[in-house]
């Protein structure tokens, strides 16, 4: 398998070679060169920045498709926390995911039911003052890959729980093996997202050797299939759902809702998720119990492969989170067992990503950098991107490391002409 | 070039009450220290002190500069102010003691730990002031 697989790519034919892109990466991935923007394969966290704020759609995110049904002999659908905000509040989802079941499923397991049963074993984490603090969610994935790039010191405050969407895939099959004695390897789960960053964790996941999904298909590609379904739907199964605590896991601050700790910070965006987590390396938060970031406004309603926009999702799954619940209390044992059977831990450590040094001898490395500061002097320090770098230092790193030159700045190359 | 200079030499200003500015030069060095692969608990360390430094610097003195030498071997790390100074050195290092004004500790600053928290994250930590004068913190952190 590819070394760097990435749900997020370019594509060439509609870039037009604009810097929106540029500017927008958390860690400064793309570079404009030959008016087209590429993507470093190695850096990318696939947090789906870029898709956002490109005005020509070159930026997507790959997703699978429904042919992939085709592969298997049973398939379970996972539908993701946020689709609940994709629907009006008072939608009958039994309806949606009917109609979901009606594009070639042959099983739903909703995602929030393993969000309920990753909070309960958060709550006892939180609990547990052995837990290095503050602890820090895994929910999302472009988060965990930040931290790994560019704030390794905090990898052990990242708490080793699985995400609810694999331990939904786990749980769904122990289910349909007990139900209908299907062969596991008769089975397909596809999870229906949000998310380009869960789509490659899907291919290459971290925590865990192999993920237990098969695929993941866009919500967008889906919505217009299932409403069109719904509509025509009289008669429907009742399927089982998660609590509404588990539905809140859509929006910031869900998840510290759900598990009932005070002490939190829940921040959304990845500029702001940055500022926190260079608070919390500092030092400046180690009384902190729970952090939860997500790299999307809003969190997992803001993912960019929603259809609804996320302040209108995010208020519905609000509302939807504070229904009062009628669904019983989880079995604290049954927890305990999951746990024990490996359904929720990580079972891999995670490494710090050192794809900023410069050199794997410091010598070297210390030579590099007397240069860039020397080539960052002669540039204007003006960040204007028109280089195809996103600021004038990371010019001047671009060179050292071979991928510039000095006359890709337009300010030089006019004095250099003035000059002649 | 002398013996003691060879390697990186950063330096950064760092001006009185100057809370925006402040934490540029523990940012600085934690990319620089980054870029040369130096172990992420290292570099944190090193990016707590020199934060804590800057601080003090911002808001009890009267303004200063941070140099850092960075070689194969070792950070070194010198926080040097234009004064007051400090009287009583001990008594400024105990934890929890800070003269931090209201206006400050409201921004969230003046917990008293900067002092012990640079001494705990330094292998060698040398701190001298006179009252009058001024204060210079040396810390030294070994890689
Ligand atoms: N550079 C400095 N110049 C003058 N006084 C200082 C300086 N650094 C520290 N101090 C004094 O030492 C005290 C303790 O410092 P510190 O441990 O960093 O705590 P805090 O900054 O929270 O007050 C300060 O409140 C101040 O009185
Ligand atoms: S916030 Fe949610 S949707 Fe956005 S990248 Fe993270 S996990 Fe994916
Ligand atoms: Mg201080």
């Amino acid at each position: 398998m590819n070394k760097y697989f990435h749900s997020v790519v370019l594509e060439e034919e509609k870039c037009n070679g604009c810097t929106n892109c540029l500017r927008r990466c958390p860690i400064e991935a793309i570079r404009v060169k030959d008016k087209k923007a590429t993507i470093i394969k190695e850096r990318c966290i696939d947090c789906g920045e870029c898709i956002r704020v490109c005005p020509y759609h070159a930026q997507k995110s790959i997703t699978d498709d429904l042919e992939m049904l085709n592969n298997f002999e049973f398939n379970i659908a996972i539908p993701s926390m946020p689709l609940y905000g994709q629907f009006d509040v008072g939608t009958d989802m039994d309806k949606v995911y009917q109609g979901i079941k009606d594009l070639g499923f042959d099983y739903i397991y909703d995602e929030a039911r393993a969000a309920d049963i990753v909070a309960e074993v958060f709550k006892e984490m939180v609990k547990d003052s052995s837990f290095q603090r503050p602890i820090i969610s895994a929910l999302c994935p472009a988060i965990v890959r930040l931290i790994q790039v560019r704030f390794p010191s905090l990898i052990d405050n990242i708490a080793r729980v699985e995400s609810p969407m694999e331990v939904a895939a786990r749980l769904a099959k122990k289910e349909v093996i007990e139900k209908f004695g299907i062969s596991l390897q008769k089975i397909g789960i596809f999870y229906l997202t949000q998310c380009p960053a869960k789509v490659t964790s899907i291919r290459k996941p971290i925590g865990i050797s192999e993920s237990h999904l098969n695929g993941a298909i866009s919500i967008t590609k889906l919505y217009g299939h299932i409403i069109k379904n719904a509509k025509k739907i009289q008669n429907n199964e009742t399927f089982q759902k998660g609590s509404p605590l588990g539905v809140g896991w859509a929006r910031v601050g869900g998840q510290s809702y759900a598990i009932g700790v005070e002490n939190y910070i829940a921040v959304d965006g990845i500029e702001n998720v940055i500022n926190v987590l260079e608070e919390i390396e500092l030092g400046k938060l180690n009384n902190l119990d729970f952090f939860e970031g997500l790299a999307c406004t809003g969190g997992c309603v803001g993912g960019p492969l929603n259809v609804e926009n996320p302040f209108i999702a995010k208020s519905r799954i609000r509302k939807l989170s504070k229904i009062k619940s009628k669904a019983k209390k989880i079995n604290k044992n049954y927890v305990k067992m999951l746990q024990d059977e490996g359904y929720i831990g990580w079972t891999e450590n995670i490494y710090p990503k050192g794809i900023m040094t410069l050199d794997d001898d410091m010598k070297v490395a210390l030579e590099k950098i007397e240069k860039i500061k020397e080539i960052a002097g002669l540039l204007p320090g003006l960040d204007c991107g028109s280089c195809g770098s996103p600021t004038c230092t990371a010019l001047a790193e671009d060179i050292v490391r071979g991928f510039g030159n000095l006359e890709d700045c337009v300010f030089r190359m006019k004095e250099n002409m003035k000059k002649r | 070039m002398s013996k003691d200079n060879i390697g990186l030499n950063l330096e950064y200003e760092v001006l009185r009450n100057d809370f925006t500015k402040a934490g540029e030069a523990s940012s600085n060095i934690k990319k620089i220290l980054t870029q040369l692969g130096i172990n992420s608990s290292i570099i944190r360390r090193i990016a707590i002190a020199t934060y804590e430094a800057e601080m003090n610097i911002a808001i009890h003195s009267l303004g200063g500069c941070i140099t850092v030498n960075v070689t194969p071997k070792e950070i070194n790390i010198v926080a040097l102010d234009n004064g007051p100074g400090i009287e009583d050195i001990e008594l400024a290092m105990q934890e929890g003691y800070s003269t931090a004004p209201n206006s400050v500790r409201e921004l969230g600053f003046g917990a008293g730990m900067g002092l012990s928290n640079m001494k705990r994250c330094s292998d060698k930590f040398k701190i001298t002031s006179q009252k009058g004068k001024n204060t210079r913190v040396n810390m030294i952190i070994y890689i």
